[in-house]
């Protein structure tokens, strides 16, 4: 659990940022002015001035940055756990107590951030230091450490031993109220890069990550990467851009468009699964449900993505397209997308098949695309790849969206989806003291057989209906 | 593209001196080549016109940066909280955690959703790899990798597989077995291969397609079956932490965030950087778009959320309150697009009004830093992921 030298490199540097804005607090917190009130605390016989309490740590918190107690509690410990502030007595524990328990504000010598390498050394020393102040006063955790320590720099035992009595005599030369304090200092910054088995350690970074190349510069950035740099920037300059007005308003309709829609918002019937315990919402809106709920068919007029996402929306509007002689479109556009998706194993027997199917003059499915991409699309497909059937694609989901789509909307097939679709009842709370509704399970994907026609039976299981 | 050098002992005839000596892989436009260490040296600097130093073009690059930052202000005529203004604000919003997902000895790194919105699968430290039906708490799958930090693991939209990688510098795909005589890991196939740590990975619109981000500054699309790599993308200058892909209706782009405070934005065919954004103070790690695809948010370790849109093509938002001290490490929408999520290093959770700009709330619960959260397919819920070993769906 060695904390060690602190790694370089810009990773490791960024992730010091909040310690750098913990010091910041820390420091306005010791304003004389606006920061929290100082007082001398008296422990028993001592005296120790610029102490704080927890209560007035937290309250100024509160103040400061006009947030709730629980969140200023949380933000306080954090300061503490980081060994910012210490408290001044039981300091084997780095809590933040809201009440009148006494706490201090650590020395800029023993901050996390400035990276003082907390060696074996001088944790074996301060163990030494504590050992000998008083004998069986080291934890049991402490006592196993200072064994292994022992066995791993025993050629510098004697160092150890030496400056551990040192350092007591010198201790023994200042006042008794100084001589606890820098007591606690250490032990909080012991605490904090050697914490006990059992709390966090807050040091912990993550992984040992090597760097592209291990210096602070990340890459060796030659000519190449400037000049691409460069070319993005100009690609850019050059790009159209939409005021930011428009921009904005889009996010406004949208969320209003989808209010109703998000179960965060407007919670969901027949109720949240997770707050209910009930999967009845799961099986009414479930890819296969042969009866949508209102607000299902409302979201496929939103727009053809939604409608082609959903897989009961994209059946009717297969149907539509089958009473108007154009179902092919939509048959083409899920072969070019099953191109795109696929194995690239099988893009050169995919593409045949497409071309056979809808493309090849007096192909069973004939698809009709301009004369410009035809010829464009013939071209490529001499040479097939996985997107050779982009620009067909898009001209014909264009057509469908254009054209199609708002005739499926307008069609009596759609309107007659709409005042069929139900809005399912609400499950009724349950009442203490009835027991937890059993959770039901449900059959694994990876169990089902893969899926061809969806299956057009299955009410909900579960009971709850729909209105 | 971006030519880059890897180290790798191999001895032989130099691609372009034809001298025997040990070469290194390296890259130009896309094509593996194999130098020697002179000829790599030489083509560091290679392609440099008179009166051009590496220092010359660096500022050039920057020059034209700051050119572009004053055209991007001259279309920004409004921002987000004035337009906000019309919405009604959101009212008392309680979210608690319904479902404790206990079973990792260690770090949970990473979580995907399923399809059928219940099932997800999790990543930890330890290896371990763990596919939960979170609405019953139960297990049903379990993996172990034969590496440590597996920080990216994504669900395969058919449900059937799961991809996951880290440490080992590969991705991994594991097919979902209930055959209690099969070992999941003996059908195990190794898809992706970068150089550095895996970062993130996300299956496409099927099971057939992987795209990876790694510690090597690349992102990369791969072909499941074959192992192939269909498309590589160059331009980050340090490590890609995230990625997301687009929900557009011609699905061809996604967005990675970095180490170097870039978000890009890329096309998935030519393997071009579409867009670039870059207004982040720190590491990028997390990215995630907008419902309607014309926006991202991204969270970043400067302790700030940032929305980006698209066509405006800049920053129109920035989330953040002085008490949030933490960075954040991961973020993702409501299924209105009016909520955003954000999971801390703090241990906590803030939820935020994307359009006014306003913390709407803070979720304790986690004891130690949340490292992952996503929102469920149909937004019923999220679930986030955290350092204190357990998963936590909150709804």
């Amino acid at each position: 659990m060695a904390a060690g030298p602190a790694p370089s490199g810009g990773r490791a540097r960024a992730q010091r940022l909040h310690l750098s804005k913990m010091e910041r607090v820390v420091l306005s917190m010791q304003d004389p002015d606006q920061g929290v009130r100082m007082r001398s605390q008296r422990l028993l016989i001592t005296v120790v001035p610029h102490a704080v309490t927890g209560g007035d740590v937290v309250e100024w918190l509160i103040q400061k940055f006009c947030i709730s107690q629980e969140e200023a509690l949380h933000l306080g410990t954090l300061l503490v756990q980081h060994g910012y502030i210490y408290p001044l007595r039981d300091p084997g524990i780095l809590v933040l107590r809201q009440d009148e328990t006494p706490y201090r504000f650590q020395t800029p010598y023993f901050w996390t951030s400035t990276l003082w390498p907390a060696a074996e050394l001088d944790y074996a020393i301060y163990l030494a230091k504590k050992n000998m102040r008083k004998q069986g006063s080291l934890l049991d955790h402490e006592k196993e450490r200072y064994d292994q320590l022992h066995k791993r720099i025993n050629h510098a035992w004697d160092l150890v031993l030496m400056q551990a009595r040192e350092q007591l005599r010198a201790a023994k030369q200042r006042r008794k109220g100084d001589r606890l304090v820098i007591a606690c200092q250490e032990q909080t910054f012991w605490l904090v890069n050697r914490p006990p088995p059992g709390s966090p350690n807050v040091l912990e970074q993550g992984p040992e990550l090597s760097c592209c190349a291990a210096s602070p510069v990340q890459m060796t950035k030659s000519s190449d990467f400037y000049k691409q740099e460069i070319e993005c920037c100009r690609k850019a300059l050059g790009r159209a851009r939409v005021k930011s007005s428009v921009c904005l308003e889009a996010y406004l309709q949208f969320s209003v468009q989808h209010r109703l829609h998000d179960p965060m918002l407007s919670g969901c019937l027949p109720g949240n699964p997770w707050i209910t315990d009930s999967a009845a919402y799961w099986a009414v809106n479930s890819p296969t449900a042969a009866a949508p709920t209102k607000l299902r068919v409302e979201r496929w007029a939103f727009s053809f993505q939604e409608l082609l996402e959903d897989p009961v929306g994209r059946a009717h509007f297969m149907d539509f397209l089958r009473k108007e002689f154009s179902a092919e479109n939509l048959s083409f556009w899920e072969a070019c997308e099953e191109l795109r998706y696929g194995g690239q194993a099988q893009v050169p027997a995919l593409v045949d098949a497409v071309y056979q199917q809808f493309l090849a003059p007096g192909a069973a499915h004939w698809v009709n695309i301009d004369s410009r991409t035809m010829e464009r699309t013939l071209e490529g497909l001499r040479q097939p790849h996985r997107y050779v059937l982009d620009d067909a694609q898009l001209h014909i989901y264009m057509l469908m969206k254009k054209d199609s789509y708002p005739r499926f909307l307008k069609s009596d097939l759609y309107k007659g989806l709409l005042a069929e679709a139900g809005i399912p009842l609400e499950t009724k709370r349950r009442v203490f003291p009835f027991p937890r509704k059993p959770w039901h399970a449900s059959p694994s994907p990876a169990l089902l057989p893969p899926s061809g026609e969806p299956m057009v039976a299955g009410g909900p299981d579960g009971g709850d209906s729909v209105a | 593209m971006c030519d880059q050098t890897f180290l790798v002992n191999v001895f032989g005839s130099c691609d372009k001196c034809f001298k025997q000596r040990a070469l290194r892989p390296v890259f130009k436009k896309s094509q593996q080549l194999s130098y020697c260490s002179t000829c790599a040296e030489i083509m560091a600097t290679d392609g440099l016109h008179e009166n051009e130093t590496l220092a010359s073009l660096k500022s050039e690059a920057e020059s034209l940066k700051g050119k572009l930052e004053e055209e991007r202000a001259k279309l920004h005529d409004v921002e987000l909280h004035q337009v906000a203004e019309r919405v009604e604000a959101l009212g008392q919003f309680v979210m608690k955690t319904r479902r404790t997902l206990k079973g990792h000895g260690n770090k949970v790194l990473c979580m995907d959703w399923c399809k059928d919105k219940r099932r997800i699968v999790s990543s930890s430290q330890d290896g371990k790899v763990i596919v939960w039906d979170s609405f019953t708490t139960n297990k049903e799958h379990a993996v172990t990798m034969p590496c440590t930090w597996v920080m990216a693991c994504a669900y395969a939209p058919s449900g059937c597989a799961i991809a996951c990688g880290g440490l080992d510098n590969k991705c991994s795909v594991y097919p979902l077995t209930f055959d209690k005589n099969e070992n999941m890991a003996a059908k195990k196939k190794s898809v992706a291969m970068h150089t550095n740590y895996l970062s993130a990975c996300s299956f496409t619109n099927s099971d057939m397609q992987i795209l990876t981000a790694s510690g090597d500054g690349t992102c990369a699309l791969w072909d499941v079956e074959s192992g192939q790599l269909l498309q590589s993308f160059h331009g980050h200058g340090a490590d890609v932490l995230c990625l997301d892909l687009a929900p557009s209706e011609t699905g061809n782009t996604f967005v990675s965030g970095g180490c170097d405070k870039k978000a890009m934005v890329w096309d998935m065919r030519s393997g071009q950087c579409v867009q670039a954004f870059e207004t982040h103070e720190s590491d990028i790690n997390s990215v995630r778009y907008y419902p309607s695809g014309d926006a991202f948010a991204s969270g970043s370790d400067d302790a700030t959320c940032r929305l980006y849109d698209l066509r405006a093509d800049r920053e129109v938002a920035i989330y953040s309150k002085e008490s949030i001290i933490f960075g954040a490490s991961s973020v993702d929408f409501s299924l209105s697009g009016r909520l955003l999520f954000a999971g801390y290093n703090d241990y906590t959770i803030n939820v935020w009004d994307v359009l006014k700009g306003a913390r709407v709330s803070i979720l304790f619960g986690h004891e130690n830093r949340v490292s992952t959260l996503r929102v469920s397919p149909d937004g019923t819920a999220f679930c986030s992921g955290s350092w204190d070993h357990t998963l936590r769906v909150w709804a």
